[in-house]
Protein backbone atom coordinates (compact mmCIF):
# COMPACT_ATOMS: atom_id res chain seq x y z
CA UNK A 1 0.00 0.00 0.00
CA UNK A 2 1.31 3.44 -0.88
CA UNK A 3 2.21 5.91 1.81
CA UNK A 4 -0.61 8.20 0.78
CA UNK A 5 -3.29 5.52 0.87
CA UNK A 6 -1.94 4.33 4.17
CA UNK A 7 -2.11 7.84 5.56
CA UNK A 8 -5.60 8.33 4.20
CA UNK A 9 -6.65 5.04 5.71
CA UNK A 10 -5.31 5.84 9.10
CA UNK A 11 -6.89 9.29 9.06
CA UNK A 12 -10.21 7.83 8.09
CA UNK A 13 -9.86 5.18 10.78
CA UNK A 14 -9.18 7.88 13.32
CA UNK A 15 -12.13 9.99 12.22
CA UNK A 16 -14.32 6.89 12.16
CA UNK A 17 -13.45 6.36 15.76
CA UNK A 18 -14.05 9.98 16.61
CA UNK A 19 -17.37 10.35 14.89
CA UNK A 20 -19.04 7.02 15.12
CA UNK A 21 -19.72 5.58 18.52
CA UNK A 22 -20.86 2.48 16.70
CA UNK A 23 -17.37 1.60 15.45
CA UNK A 24 -16.70 -1.78 17.03
CA UNK A 25 -13.67 -2.07 19.27
CA UNK A 26 -11.08 -4.61 18.23
CA UNK A 27 -10.45 -6.97 21.07
CA UNK A 28 -7.30 -9.05 20.75
CA UNK A 29 -7.25 -12.46 22.39
CA UNK A 30 -3.70 -12.94 23.61
CA UNK A 31 -1.81 -15.41 25.73
CA UNK A 32 0.76 -18.18 25.60
CA UNK A 33 0.40 -21.08 23.14
CA UNK A 34 -2.24 -23.68 24.05
CA UNK A 35 -4.05 -21.52 26.63
CA UNK A 36 -7.37 -21.94 24.81
CA UNK A 37 -7.55 -18.66 22.89
CA UNK A 38 -9.09 -20.14 19.76
CA UNK A 39 -11.47 -22.30 21.80
CA UNK A 40 -12.65 -19.11 23.50
CA UNK A 41 -12.82 -17.11 20.25
CA UNK A 42 -14.85 -19.90 18.67
CA UNK A 43 -17.21 -20.09 21.61
CA UNK A 44 -17.82 -16.34 21.59
CA UNK A 45 -18.29 -16.32 17.81
CA UNK A 46 -20.59 -19.37 17.88
CA UNK A 47 -22.67 -17.97 20.73
CA UNK A 48 -23.31 -14.67 18.99
CA UNK A 49 -22.83 -15.18 15.25
CA UNK A 50 -23.28 -18.90 14.71
CA UNK A 51 -19.90 -19.63 13.13
CA UNK A 52 -16.39 -20.35 14.28
CA UNK A 53 -13.07 -18.52 13.84
CA UNK A 54 -10.29 -21.09 13.67
CA UNK A 55 -9.05 -24.57 14.51
CA UNK A 56 -8.22 -25.72 18.01
CA UNK A 57 -5.51 -28.21 18.80
CA UNK A 58 -3.61 -29.74 21.68
CA UNK A 59 -0.43 -29.09 19.67
CA UNK A 60 0.93 -25.61 20.44
CA UNK A 61 1.05 -22.99 17.68
CA UNK A 62 -2.11 -24.18 16.00
CA UNK A 63 -2.98 -20.55 15.28
CA UNK A 64 -0.23 -19.01 13.18
CA UNK A 65 -2.13 -16.13 11.60
CA UNK A 66 -4.18 -13.54 13.44
CA UNK A 67 -7.84 -14.05 12.55
CA UNK A 68 -10.55 -11.45 12.91
CA UNK A 69 -14.25 -11.95 13.34
CA UNK A 70 -16.06 -8.69 12.73
CA UNK A 71 -19.18 -7.26 14.29
CA UNK A 72 -19.82 -9.74 17.04
CA UNK A 73 -22.89 -8.36 18.79
CA UNK A 74 -23.09 -9.32 22.42
CA UNK A 75 -26.34 -8.61 24.26
CA UNK A 76 -26.25 -7.80 27.93
CA UNK A 77 -29.14 -6.43 30.00
CA UNK A 78 -31.02 -5.15 26.97
CA UNK A 79 -27.91 -3.39 25.61
CA UNK A 80 -25.91 -4.51 22.61
CA UNK A 81 -22.13 -4.30 22.56
CA UNK A 82 -20.43 -4.77 19.21
CA UNK A 83 -16.82 -5.91 19.05
CA UNK A 84 -14.39 -7.38 16.54
CA UNK A 85 -12.61 -10.41 17.93
CA UNK A 86 -9.01 -11.02 16.92
CA UNK A 87 -7.69 -14.49 17.70
CA UNK A 88 -3.90 -14.27 17.78
CA UNK A 89 -1.07 -16.81 17.66
CA UNK A 90 0.26 -17.76 21.10
CA UNK A 91 3.25 -15.66 22.09
CA UNK A 92 6.56 -17.18 23.10
CA UNK A 93 10.27 -16.32 22.97
CA UNK A 94 11.34 -19.72 21.62
CA UNK A 95 10.17 -22.25 19.07
CA UNK A 96 11.80 -25.63 18.55
CA UNK A 97 10.46 -27.72 15.69
CA UNK A 98 11.58 -30.89 17.48
CA UNK A 99 8.68 -30.36 19.87
CA UNK A 100 6.33 -31.28 17.03
CA UNK A 101 8.17 -34.18 15.42
CA UNK A 102 6.28 -36.76 17.52
CA UNK A 103 3.07 -35.55 15.95
CA UNK A 104 4.13 -34.95 12.35
CA UNK A 105 6.91 -35.36 9.82
CA UNK A 106 10.09 -33.32 10.14
CA UNK A 107 9.16 -31.21 7.12
CA UNK A 108 5.77 -30.39 8.59
CA UNK A 109 7.31 -29.67 11.98
CA UNK A 110 9.85 -27.30 10.44
CA UNK A 111 7.10 -25.59 8.46
CA UNK A 112 4.92 -25.33 11.56
CA UNK A 113 7.72 -23.73 13.55
CA UNK A 114 8.53 -21.27 10.78
CA UNK A 115 4.89 -20.24 10.54
CA UNK A 116 4.72 -20.07 14.32
CA UNK A 117 7.59 -17.58 14.49
CA UNK A 118 5.93 -15.42 11.85
CA UNK A 119 2.68 -15.71 13.76
CA UNK A 120 4.22 -14.52 17.01
CA UNK A 121 5.75 -11.51 15.25
CA UNK A 122 2.36 -10.80 13.71
CA UNK A 123 0.65 -11.02 17.10
CA UNK A 124 3.13 -8.51 18.54
CA UNK A 125 2.47 -6.22 15.62
CA UNK A 126 -1.28 -6.30 16.16
CA UNK A 127 -0.70 -5.49 19.79
CA UNK A 128 1.32 -2.42 18.91
CA UNK A 129 -0.92 -1.15 16.14
CA UNK A 130 -4.32 -2.66 15.80
CA UNK A 131 -6.16 -3.62 18.96
CA UNK A 132 -8.27 -1.49 21.31
CA UNK A 133 -8.48 -3.94 24.16
CA UNK A 134 -7.08 -7.29 25.24
CA UNK A 135 -8.44 -10.51 26.65
CA UNK A 136 -5.43 -12.29 28.11
CA UNK A 137 -6.08 -16.03 28.28
CA UNK A 138 -4.18 -18.28 30.66
CA UNK A 139 -4.39 -22.00 31.32
CA UNK A 140 -5.29 -21.94 35.01
CA UNK A 141 -3.77 -25.38 35.51
CA UNK A 142 -0.34 -23.89 34.86
CA UNK A 143 1.90 -21.48 36.71
CA UNK A 144 0.95 -17.98 35.49
CA UNK A 145 4.23 -16.38 36.51
CA UNK A 146 6.27 -16.84 33.37
CA UNK A 147 8.46 -14.27 31.72
CA UNK A 148 6.27 -14.22 28.62
CA UNK A 149 3.15 -13.48 30.65
CA UNK A 150 4.84 -10.81 32.72
CA UNK A 151 6.37 -9.20 29.64
CA UNK A 152 3.19 -9.26 27.60
CA UNK A 153 1.04 -7.87 30.39
CA UNK A 154 3.68 -5.15 30.84
CA UNK A 155 3.56 -4.36 27.13
CA UNK A 156 -0.24 -4.23 27.20
CA UNK A 157 -0.20 -1.97 30.26
CA UNK A 158 2.35 0.35 28.67
CA UNK A 159 -0.03 0.83 25.74
CA UNK A 160 -2.85 1.72 28.15
CA UNK A 161 -5.10 -0.93 26.68
CA UNK A 162 -8.00 -2.16 28.77
CA UNK A 163 -7.30 -5.78 29.69
CA UNK A 164 -9.23 -8.65 31.20
CA UNK A 165 -7.46 -11.78 32.37
CA UNK A 166 -9.29 -15.01 31.65
CA UNK A 167 -8.39 -17.98 33.83
CA UNK A 168 -9.32 -20.76 31.41
CA UNK A 169 -9.64 -24.53 31.88
CA UNK A 170 -11.30 -24.35 35.31
CA UNK A 171 -12.73 -27.80 34.50
CA UNK A 172 -9.29 -29.30 35.13
CA UNK A 173 -8.47 -30.65 38.59
CA UNK A 174 -5.16 -28.78 38.80
CA UNK A 175 -6.82 -25.47 37.95
CA UNK A 176 -6.14 -22.56 40.32
CA UNK A 177 -7.85 -19.24 39.61
CA UNK A 178 -6.46 -17.80 42.83
CA UNK A 179 -2.90 -18.29 41.59
CA UNK A 180 -3.70 -16.14 38.56
CA UNK A 181 -5.61 -13.48 40.50
CA UNK A 182 -2.68 -13.18 42.89
CA UNK A 183 -0.12 -13.00 40.09
CA UNK A 184 -1.91 -10.08 38.42
CA UNK A 185 -3.78 -8.30 41.21
CA UNK A 186 -3.95 -5.08 39.19
CA UNK A 187 -6.39 -6.67 36.73
CA UNK A 188 -9.78 -8.32 36.80
CA UNK A 189 -9.53 -12.11 36.58
CA UNK A 190 -12.48 -14.02 35.16
CA UNK A 191 -12.63 -17.81 35.60
CA UNK A 192 -14.04 -19.93 32.80
CA UNK A 193 -13.89 -23.10 30.81
CA UNK A 194 -14.00 -22.18 27.14
CA UNK A 195 -14.21 -25.84 26.23
CA UNK A 196 -17.08 -26.74 28.56
CA UNK A 197 -18.77 -23.35 28.37
CA UNK A 198 -18.59 -22.81 32.12
CA UNK A 199 -19.16 -19.33 33.55
CA UNK A 200 -19.81 -17.72 30.16
CA UNK A 201 -22.42 -15.35 31.60
CA UNK A 202 -19.78 -13.69 33.74
CA UNK A 203 -17.45 -13.68 30.74
CA UNK A 204 -19.96 -11.75 28.63
CA UNK A 205 -20.88 -9.41 31.49
CA UNK A 206 -17.22 -8.49 31.80
CA UNK A 207 -16.65 -8.10 28.07
CA UNK A 208 -19.67 -5.78 27.85
CA UNK A 209 -18.54 -3.78 30.84
CA UNK A 210 -14.86 -3.44 29.85
CA UNK A 211 -15.09 -3.11 26.11
CA UNK A 212 -18.62 -1.77 25.56
CA UNK B 1 33.69 2.43 18.09
CA UNK B 2 31.27 1.12 20.63
CA UNK B 3 32.87 -0.35 23.71
CA UNK B 4 32.23 -4.04 24.18
CA UNK B 5 30.12 -5.43 26.94
CA UNK B 6 32.08 -6.71 29.89
CA UNK B 7 32.76 -10.38 29.37
CA UNK B 8 33.22 -12.94 32.07
CA UNK B 9 33.44 -16.66 31.95
CA UNK B 10 32.21 -19.15 34.49
CA UNK B 11 34.63 -21.97 35.28
CA UNK B 12 32.66 -24.45 33.18
CA UNK B 13 32.86 -22.23 30.14
CA UNK B 14 29.61 -20.27 29.95
CA UNK B 15 30.45 -16.78 28.85
CA UNK B 16 28.49 -13.98 30.42
CA UNK B 17 28.06 -10.56 28.85
CA UNK B 18 27.41 -7.96 31.50
CA UNK B 19 25.86 -4.82 30.14
CA UNK B 20 25.73 -1.93 32.56
CA UNK B 21 22.87 0.53 32.78
CA UNK B 22 25.22 3.28 31.72
CA UNK B 23 26.21 1.34 28.62
CA UNK B 24 22.56 0.66 27.80
CA UNK B 25 21.68 4.34 28.14
CA UNK B 26 24.06 5.15 25.30
CA UNK B 27 22.38 2.75 22.92
CA UNK B 28 19.33 3.14 20.71
CA UNK B 29 16.65 0.48 21.17
CA UNK B 30 17.67 -1.45 18.09
CA UNK B 31 21.32 -1.40 19.15
CA UNK B 32 20.39 -2.85 22.52
CA UNK B 33 18.43 -5.61 20.87
CA UNK B 34 21.28 -6.30 18.44
CA UNK B 35 23.81 -6.45 21.24
CA UNK B 36 21.64 -8.86 23.22
CA UNK B 37 20.91 -11.14 20.31
CA UNK B 38 24.51 -11.13 19.07
CA UNK B 39 25.56 -12.29 22.52
CA UNK B 40 22.89 -14.97 22.63
CA UNK B 41 23.72 -16.17 19.11
CA UNK B 42 27.30 -16.61 20.27
CA UNK B 43 25.95 -18.88 23.00
CA UNK B 44 26.48 -16.38 25.80
CA UNK B 45 24.27 -15.43 28.69
CA UNK B 46 23.57 -11.71 28.59
CA UNK B 47 22.89 -9.87 31.82
CA UNK B 48 21.40 -6.39 31.68
CA UNK B 49 21.78 -4.23 34.71
CA UNK B 50 18.78 -2.25 33.59
CA UNK B 51 15.77 -3.94 32.10
CA UNK B 52 14.31 -3.15 28.70
CA UNK B 53 11.26 -0.95 28.24
CA UNK B 54 8.01 -2.72 27.31
CA UNK B 55 8.42 -1.45 23.78
CA UNK B 56 11.94 -2.83 23.55
CA UNK B 57 10.76 -6.14 24.96
CA UNK B 58 8.10 -6.27 22.30
CA UNK B 59 10.68 -5.64 19.57
CA UNK B 60 13.06 -8.14 21.12
CA UNK B 61 10.38 -10.81 20.78
CA UNK B 62 9.75 -9.84 17.15
CA UNK B 63 13.40 -9.80 16.14
CA UNK B 64 14.02 -13.06 17.97
CA UNK B 65 11.19 -14.67 16.03
CA UNK B 66 12.65 -13.45 12.76
CA UNK B 67 16.00 -15.03 13.60
CA UNK B 68 14.82 -18.46 14.71
CA UNK B 69 16.06 -21.08 12.32
CA UNK B 70 15.72 -24.87 12.56
CA UNK B 71 18.76 -26.65 14.02
CA UNK B 72 20.54 -23.33 14.43
CA UNK B 73 18.71 -20.99 16.74
CA UNK B 74 15.62 -21.82 18.79
CA UNK B 75 15.11 -18.45 20.37
CA UNK B 76 15.74 -17.00 23.78
CA UNK B 77 14.82 -17.32 27.37
CA UNK B 78 14.51 -14.31 29.64
CA UNK B 79 14.38 -13.95 33.35
CA UNK B 80 13.96 -10.80 35.34
CA UNK B 81 14.95 -10.27 38.90
CA UNK B 82 13.09 -7.33 40.38
CA UNK B 83 14.54 -5.10 43.03
CA UNK B 84 13.88 -6.89 46.24
CA UNK B 85 15.75 -7.42 49.42
CA UNK B 86 16.61 -10.91 48.33
CA UNK B 87 19.84 -12.57 49.30
CA UNK B 88 20.76 -12.36 45.65
CA UNK B 89 20.98 -8.61 45.53
CA UNK B 90 24.38 -8.36 47.11
CA UNK B 91 25.66 -10.96 44.68
CA UNK B 92 24.08 -9.16 41.76
CA UNK B 93 25.30 -5.83 43.04
CA UNK B 94 28.80 -7.18 43.19
CA UNK B 95 28.33 -8.77 39.82
CA UNK B 96 27.69 -5.38 38.30
CA UNK B 97 30.29 -3.72 40.50
CA UNK B 98 27.71 -1.41 42.03
CA UNK B 99 26.94 -0.41 45.57
CA UNK B 100 23.19 -0.91 45.63
CA UNK B 101 21.09 -3.59 44.08
CA UNK B 102 20.02 -2.90 40.49
CA UNK B 103 16.41 -1.96 39.82
CA UNK B 104 15.62 -4.83 37.56
CA UNK B 105 18.21 -7.28 36.42
CA UNK B 106 17.42 -9.05 33.18
CA UNK B 107 19.07 -12.30 32.23
CA UNK B 108 18.77 -13.44 28.63
CA UNK B 109 20.18 -16.61 27.18
CA UNK B 110 19.72 -19.09 24.36
CA UNK B 111 16.49 -21.09 24.74
CA UNK B 112 16.71 -23.83 27.36
CA UNK B 113 20.03 -22.67 28.78
CA UNK B 114 18.99 -20.46 31.64
CA UNK B 115 18.90 -23.63 33.71
CA UNK B 116 22.64 -23.82 33.18
CA UNK B 117 22.90 -20.39 34.66
CA UNK B 118 20.89 -21.35 37.74
CA UNK B 119 23.13 -24.28 38.22
CA UNK B 120 26.06 -21.90 37.88
CA UNK B 121 24.84 -19.27 40.30
CA UNK B 122 27.39 -20.20 42.92
CA UNK B 123 30.03 -20.38 40.23
CA UNK B 124 29.16 -16.88 39.11
CA UNK B 125 29.30 -15.76 42.68
CA UNK B 126 32.74 -17.31 43.07
CA UNK B 127 33.86 -15.77 39.82
CA UNK B 128 32.70 -12.32 40.83
CA UNK B 129 34.28 -12.41 44.24
CA UNK B 130 37.58 -13.33 42.56
CA UNK B 131 37.63 -9.97 40.80
N1 LIG C 1 -9.79 -28.92 29.69
C1 LIG C 1 -9.88 -27.85 28.91
N2 LIG C 1 -9.20 -27.79 27.76
C2 LIG C 1 -9.31 -26.68 26.99
C3 LIG C 1 -10.10 -25.58 27.38
N3 LIG C 1 -9.99 -24.62 26.43
C4 LIG C 1 -9.17 -25.14 25.48
N4 LIG C 1 -8.76 -26.38 25.81
C5 LIG C 1 -7.88 -27.29 25.05
O1 LIG C 1 -6.58 -26.73 25.02
C6 LIG C 1 -5.94 -27.02 23.76
C7 LIG C 1 -5.52 -25.74 23.11
O2 LIG C 1 -6.67 -24.99 22.75
P1 LIG C 1 -6.60 -23.86 21.64
O3 LIG C 1 -7.89 -23.12 21.71
O4 LIG C 1 -6.18 -24.42 20.33
O5 LIG C 1 -5.42 -22.99 22.26
P2 LIG C 1 -4.76 -21.65 21.67
O6 LIG C 1 -4.51 -20.77 22.86
O7 LIG C 1 -5.57 -21.09 20.58
O8 LIG C 1 -3.37 -22.22 21.14
P3 LIG C 1 -2.39 -21.63 19.96
O9 LIG C 1 -3.26 -21.23 18.82
O10 LIG C 1 -1.52 -22.78 19.66
O11 LIG C 1 -1.67 -20.50 20.58
C8 LIG C 1 -6.97 -27.79 22.95
O12 LIG C 1 -6.70 -29.18 23.09
C9 LIG C 1 -8.30 -27.42 23.61
O13 LIG C 1 -9.28 -28.41 23.47
C10 LIG C 1 -10.82 -25.65 28.63
O14 LIG C 1 -11.54 -24.75 29.04
N5 LIG C 1 -10.65 -26.81 29.34
MG1 LIG D 1 -5.18 -20.76 18.64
Amino acid sequence: MGLFTELKDSISRATDRLFSEQEPKRIGIYGPPNAGKTTLANRIARDWTGDAIGTESHIPHETRRARRKENVEIERNGKTVTIDIVDTPGVTTKVDYEEFTDEMSKDDAVRRSREATEGVAEAMHWLREDVDGVIYVLDSAEDPITQVNTMLIGIIESRDLPVLIFANKIDLDESSVKRIAEAFPQHETVPLSAKEGENMDEVYDNIAEYFG
Amino acid sequence: MMPEATEKETPDGVQIDLISGQRMDELASMEKIRMILDGVHAGNIVILEEGLTPDEESKLIEVTMAEISPDEFNGIEIETYPRSASKDSSLLGRLMGNDGPPAKLTVIGPANQIETLHKDETLISALVSRN
